[in-house]
């Protein structure tokens, strides 16, 4: 899958409680947890990005809290991806158990705000600024898991099997 | 192989396993709590499952929001208490019965060692302090384990803390491992395991040790682990539910890296806004002005926490100004405090006491924050807006150093005021 977005740039160890703060996390509503995301950083945010954009941030990116409320919040605005050079071991099962790519690769000095990059999440390729850059291949065992839609489907599966 | 790995192949029924290998693992645990039980309920109707694995090993406690903070609070909680009749959830905990999770379930005997538990609450891999496998997970993947009894994991790499030397007055557990987050940072231990070893872990005491397992995700750890000793089998005789297995370190298991710590070096660390790893000494901080103070927390909620802060607090008044929260972790906890007479030492000295909850510690309710205002905690985080306000600050302390503040009103060492 080919995807082309806007570059919204964050930097190192962005929380869960800067993506998600905790007062709204009674809501479950991906639509209602979105209007709040990264609210406390960067107010304007789910007000500006626009569905497609791309999230580009540098090392442990979703550390903190195991609340699934933080992949939520950017997938309902309707941001399909994010790059960055690392992620929190346990924002990256919530991402893929919510329909939320990552690919992990160096490119936070490359691209500003706003610059139009485009991934091949299957290949793990990036395009920005004229250059090809390849991320870290997402483990053989997560892929399989993707081609089957998720945790969920696959344990639906299991469920009628 | 290191502990971590040999409880993951005994619960995978393999013999040898290595780090980065995907192991599919029996669980004897899976927990929620009111702020992520709802999303997994949501999966769990969508998945359109008939039955949990096991109603004696699901586990669902109410302490985030509650007492409820607001309507919503109050339906998420309807709904799990509903889901949890509906299907004979033993392990339900609410209201007179609710504690703080990371507390409540070691306290209950619901955990021992040689366990693998998963949690939807990062501070899960508090329950490595007893020699178990314990991770926090998001709520899609403990529907997983509810309705399977399994879960698939990556083995980690492990990496070995041995500590060794004479512990100073008043510093505990916390101050080690905020010590231990300034030397590694907040992504130090990512995807890793953190084993704790040597004379210095040996003397401390398993309220000491859950701190320091508690706050393994604050380095981006997966779990953290302690070996079994005459200490852990003493908690596990008076707690356990259920029979325990010790797993210990093989001579050549093999580590990521080795770190050497001199206890005896360890001083007042506090963690400055606005990351847990931003450690330095109480002493050198200058006049830090303090509005709040919390002492709680599946950090710091423990007999021993509230033992030190009475002792300190004995005879003495919160400063003007300054609000000092205190939040016994369970209602165990907070009825041996009241038969000890802490609560009479607490009250006299001007503080509130809070029923137990995570209130305050993510900025939930029962101690919120306004714009600028600066709190010391006994929690786990202080990353921007953590407690209230964005624009409010949190400092990450020990029970003494919380307790010192509250008087002073600024941040000091307790021998400041005693």
């Amino acid at each position: 899958m080919i995807l082309k977005g806007k570059v919204w740039k964050f930097g190192d160890n962005i929380d869960t409680d800067i993506i998600i703060p905790a007062q709204y996390l009674a809501h479950t509503d991906p639509r209602v947890l979105s209007q709040h995301c990264m609210e406390p950083l960067a107010p304007d945010f789910a007000k500006k990005v626009k569905s497609g954009d791309i999230i580009v941030s540098g090392t442990n990116f979703g550390c903190g809290s195991s609340r699934e409320h933080a992949p939520l919040a950017i997938t309902g605005l309707g941001i399909p991806l994010i790059i960055a050079k690392t992620f929190a071991r346990i924002f990256y099962r919530n991402a893929f158990n919510k329909g939320l790519a990552l690919l992990e690769a160096d490119i936070s000095d490359l691209v500003e705000d706003g610059d139009e990059i485009e991934a091949d999440i299957s290949q793990g390729i990036i395009h920005c600024k004229g250059k090809e850059i390849h991320a870290k291949p997402i483990p053989p065992f997560m892929e399989e898991l993707i081609n089957e839609g998720g945790l969920i489907n696959h344990l639906k599966k299991k469920l009628e099997g | 192989m290191t502990i971590t790995e040999k409880i993951l192949a005994a619960h995978a029924d393999k013999d040898y396993v290595e780090p980065g290998e995907i192991v599919d693992c029996r669980i004897d645990l899976a927990m929620a709590n009111d702020i992520t039980a709802p999303l997994s309920l949501e999966e769990f109707e969508k998945v359109g499952a008939k039955k949990v694995f096991d109603p004696n090993k699901v586990v669902f406690v109410l302490d985030h929001f509650t007492p409820n903070k607001d309507i919503l609070s109050a339906e998420n909680c309807k709904r799990i208490r509903e889901f949890s009749i509906k299907y004979g959830i033993v392990n339900f905990f609410e209201g007179g019965q609710c504690g703080i999770e990371h507390a409540l379930l070691p306290e209950k005997g619901l955990v021992v060692a040689g366990d693998v538990v998963i949690g939807a609450d990062s501070h899960t891999c508090t329950y490595g302090a007893l020699g178990a496998f314990s991770t926090g997970m998001g709520s899609t993947d403990i529907t997983y384990g509810m309705v399977m009894g399994r879960i698939w994991f990556k083995v980690p790499e492990s990496i070995k803390f041995h500590c060794y030397g004479k512990w100073q007055k008043w510093i505990t557990g916390k101050e080690l491992i905020l010590h231990i987050l300034g030397m590694i940072g907040v992504d130090g231990a990512l995807y890793s395991a953190m084993e704790y070893t040597g004379d210095a872990i040996g003397t401390l005491s398993m309220d000491s040790r859950f701190t320091i397992a508690n706050m393994a995700i604050e380095a981006g750890g997966k779990n953290g682990i302690f070996h079994v000793d005459e200490k852990t089998i003493a908690f596990m005789k008076e707690h356990a539910t259920r029979p325990y297995t010790v797993y210990e370190s093989d001579g050549d298991a093999k580590y990521k890296q080795i770190f050497e710590i001199d206890v005896s070096k360890v001083g007042f660390t506090v963690a400055c806004p606005s990351l847990p790893s931003n450690a330095k000494d109480a002493g050198e901080l200058g006049s830090v002005d303090v509005d709040q103070v919390v002492i709680g927390s599946c950090t710091n909620g423990r007999l021993e926490d509230l033992e030190m802060v009475a002792e300190i607090l004995k005879g003495k008044k919160v400063a003007k100004h300054t609000r000092c929260i205190i939040i016994p972790a369970t209602p165990a906890i907070y009825g041996e405090a009241m038969r000890r007479g802490y609560f009479q030492i607490f009250l006299d000295a001007g503080c509130i006491i809070s029923p137990p909850t995570c209130g305050p510690c993510l900025g939930g309710h029962m101690g919120i924050l306004a714009r600028g205002e600066k709190a010391v905690a006994t929690t786990n985080r202080n990353f921007i807006g953590r407690m209230g306000h964005p624009e409010s600050e949190v400092y990450l302390a020990g029970p003494a150093v919380a307790a010192a503040t509250a008087i002073k009103g600024k941040i000091v060492r307790p021998e400041e005021v005693i």
